[in-house]
């Protein structure tokens, strides 16, 4: 018989992820890695992860990384992909990091068509801090800092990156995914691999968000996020490709 | 001989970095520093480098952090209140070890801060540019060119101790123009030579068998972060004797020492050439490394003979004068003569100043 | 005959059972054994059902599953 499936070479041998029963971070982690093997760049990739659970890819993905201030890993690689263009540059990010502190930052090298991908982890909530508010976070959704649940009068709405980068010009690919299922995943793999394509070719800023869950904050089995991301997230964060150049 | 050129301080920085194999700058428009990021962007292009204009202070630090990390020499520069900003990555940057270079074009106090020349950061400098305890080497010029030699030393200073070195300089000598002599622009060979040598860049693996991780200790659980700051620690304490550079100006004989930094040490040294002309046996010591600070040029002093020392800064509350007292510590009077806000130290008030400390000639 | 195998790193196992929902033809199940952390990995019940869809593996978030299929 021949192995049809298996992990990458971009995941240390035998390693466990840090990550949470269930948490798409992981299934983040296989099919990013997956890709960059197809693309034969696992030895010549550097990522910069997010402060939070991103945090966790250190001792799990096998390849070159720098570890961001929150909310900066948009800056750092834009000038990283300028000082070493033939490296594959992708930031790692969770919804705390990119949409709300590094909003800027994000927002800005999008703006500039800065030439590397975002992987972007929206799970609605500060998973690595215990569960407080996002940008993301659902109205009516209960959290540690919304514990009478995301009152819009009061914190506004979620906040949703995909539609708002859309508004710029220079981004060349933007797509929205997420890994709740079998075609899902399949669709997500294919979305980083023409963002990264997107980079290798110099066409610039490309941006994929997941919409994954986070078993633990949301006090769910990992199962029921899975019914949870389907019948209620993506009904906020609708799925598909906003851009590609 | 190499041409002198009439140039403006911000500009003889920015050159002398372009020229010491600067490859990368961010910066983010503040006064009194725009010329160099507006120099940069111009000069940036003609040598193959790197400028961008960051979005804010916080995200051109942090690019210079992205640009380190690749191995090209990079800088980036700003202005108190600016600085106070880059912090973050100044702290990351002294974390993870990388070397950049850093100039901070001092205000006037704090918060906005009077835009007006002042040495009000040198607390910031030289005790905590960031969060978590790190050390840097700060270095202070008096003239310009001193001003583009020490640019030009601080990015060998900053390869060869893998870490953030400041250059600590103010708006006055920021907006002055005086000649300079340029030093000899690095040739793309050697440039490619010393970027060989940063085997930590996180271009690729390569086919290495290990990965690199740029970050500080607290993530990469490989070390500890008590190992880590115990071997910062241990080169902090080398530049104690490695890194010390101050000039001493007529001291041997002196009976009332000035000392001063920066801007202000050139005018203190006016005000000796002035009071020696007059008959007073005055020196000066005059740190151009202020972190770590030059204590042994105090201890070097022979405290039979000395009336007392005056230390002048442009920082209300003092703040430099605090490692003169300590470093003096009571083997005699130290008074000082300070200004602040942009208000230029007066020669003429260090002058008084010294004559009351001095007594009968 | 099975047309395919699936081979479980146990130790890597979270036991969050996408697999079990998603295998098409239930081969895939938890039983009381765990892992050093605890975990009640998964394991073929049913090996000789698998027809190597990787439809496991592909959902698995820890790729803990790896597929082979007969002339593939």
């Amino acid at each position: 018989m021949e192995k049809i499936y298996s992990r990458a070479s971009g995941i240390f041998e035998g390693a466990v992820s840090g990550f949470c029963p269930g948490c798409m971070h992981s299934t983040i982690c296989k099919i990013v890695t997956q890709v960059i093997d197809e693309l034969n760049m696992t030895d010549h990739t550097c990522f910069i992860q997010g402060v939070g659970c991103c945090g966790l890819s250190i001792t799990y993905l096998d390849m070159d990384t720098i570890s961001a201030p929150h909310g900066r890993a948009c800056a750092i690689a834009s000038a990283f992909k300028r000082c070493a263009p033939e490296t594959l540059v992708f930031t790692y990010q969770g919804d705390g990091d990119l949409a709300s502190i590094g909003l800027a930052e994000t927002i800005s090298a999008a703006n500039r068509g800065e030439n590397f991908t975002v992987i972007f982890v929206n799970n609605g909530t500060y998973g690595m801090t215990g569960g407080q508010m996002a940008p993301t976070t659902l109205v009516g959704t209960k959290t540690t800092t919304s514990p009478y649940g995301r009152d819009p009068g009061e914190h506004g709405y979620p906040i949703h990156m995909c539609e708002l980068l859309s508004q710029l010009s220079a981004p060349a690919y933007i797509a929205r995914v997420t890994c709740a299922d079998v075609p899902n995943v399949r669709k997500a793999k294919a979305a980083v691999k023409k963002a990264f394509e997107y980079q290798l070719a110099g066409k610039g800023f490309s941006f994929v968000e997941f919409v994954t869950n986070c078993p633990t904050n949301w006090g769910m089995s990992p199962l029921e996020t899975l019914d949870y991301v389907r019948d209620t997230v993506l009904n906020e964060f609708p799925l598909g490709e906003f851009r590609a150049k | 001989m190499a041409e002198k050129i009439f140039m403006k301080g911000c500009e003889a920085v920015s050159e002398s970095a372009i020229r010491a194999g600067c490859r990368f700058f961010a910066g983010y428009p503040i006064t009194p520093q725009n010329e160099v990021p507006e120099y940069f962007a111009r000069r940036m292009p003609s040598v193959k480098g790197v400028f961008i204009q960051g979005e804010s202070e916080v995200a051109s630090a942090n690019m210079v952090y992205g640009a380190a990390a690749s191995g090209v020499r990079c800088m980036t520069s700003s202005s108190s209140c600016g600085i106070s900003l880059k912090s973050e990555a100044i702290s990351f940057m002294a974390g993870a070890r990388l070397p950049v270079v850093l100039a901070n074009f001092q205000r006037g106090g704090p918060g906005i801060g009077t835009i007006q020349p002042a040495q009000q950061d040198y607390n910031q400098a030289t005790k905590a540019s960031g969060n978590g305890g790190f050390r840097m080497l700060v270095l202070s010029p008096s003239d310009l060119q001193e001003a583009v030699d020490m640019t030009y030393r601080a990015f060998d200073l900053a390869d060869k101790y893998q870490n953030p070195v400041m250059l600590l300089l103010d708006g006055f000598t920021g907006a002055m123009m005086e000649p300079v002599i340029l030093p000899e622009a690095k040739t793309d060979e050697e440039l490619d030579a010393i970027r060989a040598t940063k085997t930590y860049a996180t271009t690729g693996k390569k086919g290495g068998k290990q990965h690199k991780v740029i970050c500080g200790p607290g993530l990469d659980t490989r070390v500890s972060q008590e190992e880590m700051n115990r071997r910062d620690a241990k080169m902090y304490e080398g530049w104690e004797t490695d890194e010390i550079d101050y000039e001493e100006f007529l001291i041997d004989d002196a009976e009332l020492i000035l000392t001063a930094y920066g801007i202000t040490g050139r005018i203190a040294k006016s005000a000796v050439k002035l009071l020696r002309a007059e008959g007073y046996k005055v020196g000066l010591i005059r740190p151009r490394t202020i972190y770590p600070f030059s204590k042994v040029a105090f201890d070097n002093l022979d405290y039979g003979k000395i009336r007392g020392i005056l230390s002048a800064e442009m920082a209300i509350p003092e703040q430099f004068s605090t490692d003169v007292k300590t470093a003096v510590c009571g083997r005699t009077k130290v008074e000082t003569a300070l200004s602040s806000g942009g208000n230029i130290l007066d020669r003429g008030y260090i002058i008084e100043q010294a004559k009351k400390l001095y007594g009968d000639k | 005959m099975a047309k395919g195998k699936v081979e479980i790193y146990s130790e890597a196992c979270k036991s969050c059972r996408y697999c079990v929902i998603t295998c098409p033809k239930n081969v895939l199940g938890t039983t009381e054994a765990v892992n050093q952390k605890g975990y009640q990995y998964v394991v073929a019940l049913r090996p000789e059902d698998c027809i190597g869809c990787a439809m496991c593996a592909t959902i698995c978030p820890d790729g803990v599953i790896t597929v082979y299929r007969e002339g593939a």
